[in-house]
């Protein structure tokens, strides 16, 4: 089952990686690259029952906190254009 | 299952290193290296080497994502027709391929328990670390006591950096504190400056001081 459940997170990896490939608009690479982060996730989680080791559930726990991060650093850095800074550079200009 | 799972993230990350070479909207170059760095994770994982990918996954799929969509704001989006024909780094980056190819040759087999990385201190450190250290943590106790200089040296290092990048960050159009006639003054960064990024500009003639600070300048004086 756990073989089952590998191959199938490694073919919706491949899925995720050509939107993010294709995809026409910034969002669709944003969120495709999110889920290919989601995927590594299930991957980790899979591979570690697959191999008998499950205290691999913990790594890939962390590693949805990094793809957490991530995500929103990305899109707070489309917004603004900064990162340490919480105001659009236009309304300071107001 | 293993080495299934191994060909098929090789094969994902042939694709994406491929792509990432043809792509010419700079801004998907950028995703699909958070993907490449996702994927060598996994691929570090599948090895056992869960450290390793923990680093590879916060540093280059998180950190680096960000600074090169920091590039890419000051830089535009879509890559430029290159002015020559790029021969001879092609020929220089082969070589260097192969001769790095050529050095695995001799490295001992992957995982082997006779590897010599594995008979050298490692058993000591299994073995004696408990009470002579007296932390249950091998890894701890390996970091902090047995390569105490060489972490401290490297935390020394990671300071450095630190103090480096703040130093760099504070120079941007953002409201400073300068030390001017005697007193500090927050100076607000105008338009001009955050369009032209002038630092020196916004002292000299974009002077602008908020009220609350004048008020107070006022009553000291």
């Amino acid at each position: 089952m756990f073989i089952a459940a590998t191959v199938g997170v490694l073919a919706s990896m491949s899925l995720a990686m050509t939107r993010a490939l294709m995809g026409p608009t910034v969002y669709d690479r944003v969120l495709a690259v999110n889920t290919f982060g989601t995927k590594t996730v299930l991957l980790i989680a899979a591979l570690g029952f697959l191999t008998e080791r499950p205290e691999f559930l913990d790594l890939s726990i962390v590693y949805a906190l990094i793809n957490f991060i991530g995500t929103i650093a990305v899109l707070k850095f489309f917004e603004y254009r900064d990162l340490g800074w919480t105001r659009r550079p236009e309304a300071d200009a107001e | 299952m293993v080495e299934f799972v191994d060909i098929a993230l090789l094969v994902l990350l042939g694709i994406t290193a491929f792509s990432i070479i043809r792509q010419k909207n700079l801004f998907a170059a950028v995703m699909l290296a958070g993907i490449y760095s996702l994927l060598s994770a996994g691929l570090f994982v599948v090895m056992d080497a869960v450290d390793v990918a923990f680093t590879e996954a916060a540093v280059g799929a998180g950190i680096s994502t960000i600074l090169m969509l920091g590039t890419l704001a000051l830089v535009g989006h879509s890559e430029h027709q290159p002015q020559h024909r790029p021969i001879l780094p092609l020929f220089v980056v082969i070589l260097t391929g192969a001769v790095l190819v050529y050095g695995t040759l001799d490295i001992p087999p992957f995982g082997d328990a006779s590897n010599p990385a594995h008979h050298h201190v490692a058993p000591h450190y299994l073995e004696e670390s408990e009470h002579e250290i007296g932390i249950p943590n091998v890894v701890t106790s390996v970091l902090a006591s047995y390569r105490g200089y060489d972490t401290m040296g490297e935390t020394t290092v990671i300071f450095a950096a630190l103090v480096g990048v703040l130093l760099l960050l504070s120079l941007g159009p953002r409201p400073r504190r300068v030390f001017s006639n005697g007193r500090w003054i927050t100076v607000a960064a105008s338009e001009k400056d955050a369009s032209e990024g002038g630092a020196e500009e916004a002292q000299e003639d974009t002077l602008q001081i908020s009220p609350e600070e004048k008020t107070l300048g006022d009553t000291n004086g």
